[in-house]
């Protein structure tokens, strides 16, 4: 079983209490009636759907109810890093780099 | 005339069940924490108002439970926490809280209904529990006085630990059966074993 550690308890908890959220960092668009169809079908259908490290949305719903942003590796499930919402994302070279992939 | 109050009509989940909830197998004693009052408080801005009220410091460290004078109030996020009073205080709690409250942005809500406690207390309770619970239940990473929502296999408990081999589990009433039985099956196992 995975441990994610949760930022806000600040604790490593079970893989079973997280849902996915998918991708982090997919800003909807400030004022929607104004950006073009392609635009607005970029941010609605559009995910990067990398092979390697992916900055996605996760929730601690049986713990702490919070949403948080975690930096996964697509291949190994390695978790490198995970942080609250709202902070910017980690610089990803630094965090592949410590990990040597 | 009738009493309409909430207490009066509360029945036990466990009604079903033998009114004995079974010797104490290998030191490890299963029981009902009995009715309480119970509150979800929400609103960060709402902590310092509350204690005061409440008359036990709420926790806003993560993950920590305070109790006193039959009271506790155990942190379940960031902004939300779980107050547990004795039963027949619940409409004096309420009312307290609500007028010391009445000017802060919150939530309140009375969820005595919703779930019930267990109690396990004993030697190997953590090992019991970690039969269905995928927490780390050392003493140092889980001290007494810490709590925290989580999964005990398909329900959700809010798990408390009060002493060392004494836990309280706050469970919803209609996981109670499964959490009851299920601890049982566990407790009877770990003794053969």
């Amino acid at each position: 079983m995975l441990l994610i550690r949760c930022p806000v308890c600040e604790m490593d908890r079970p893989e079973l209490e997280f849902r996915y959220g998918g991708e982090a960092h997919v800003a909807r668009p400030l004022d929607p009636s104004s950006v073009s169809d392609q635009d607005w079908a970029e941010y609605l259908y559009f995910r990067s759907n990398p092979r390697g490290v992916h900055a996605e949305r996760w929730r601690h719903t049986s713990g702490c109810g919070r949403f948080f942003n975690a930096i996964r590796h697509t291949v190994t499930d390695r978790i490198l890093a995970t942080y609250k919402a709202g902070e910017p994302k980690p610089d990803l070279a630094t965090l592949t780099g410590e990990t040597g992939r | 005339m009738a009493d309409h109050s909430a207490a009066a009509r509360r029945a036990s989940p466990f009604a079903e069940f033998p009114a004995d909830w079974g010797p104490t197998v290998a030191g490890l004693r299963l029981s009902e924490g009995g009715p309480a009052a119970r509150f979800i408080l929400r609103g960060t801005d709402a902590v310092a108002v509350a204690s005061g009220a409440f008359g036990v410091a709420i926790p806003t460290t993560p993950l920590r439970a305070a109790a006193g004078a039959g009271r506790a109030a155990l942190w379940l996020g960031p902004d939300e926490w779980l107050l547990l009073g004795p039963a027949g205080e619940a409409d004096a709690l309420a009312a307290s809280l609500a007028a010391a409250l009445a000017d802060v942005p919150h939530s309140l809500v009375d969820v005595s209904h919703r779930q019930t406690g267990l109690v396990l207390e004993g030697p190997g309770a953590a090992l019991a529990l970690n039969a269905a619970v995928p927490l780390d239940l050392s003493l140092a990473a889980f001290p007494v006085g810490m709590a925290a929502r989580t999964i005990f296999e398909k329900a959700e408990i809010v798990l408390w630990r009060t002493d060392p081999e004494r836990f309280h589990v706050e469970v919803w009433r209609s996981f109670a059966p499964y959490v009851r039985e299920l601890l049982d099956i566990v407790r009877r196992e770990n003794a053969v074993a």
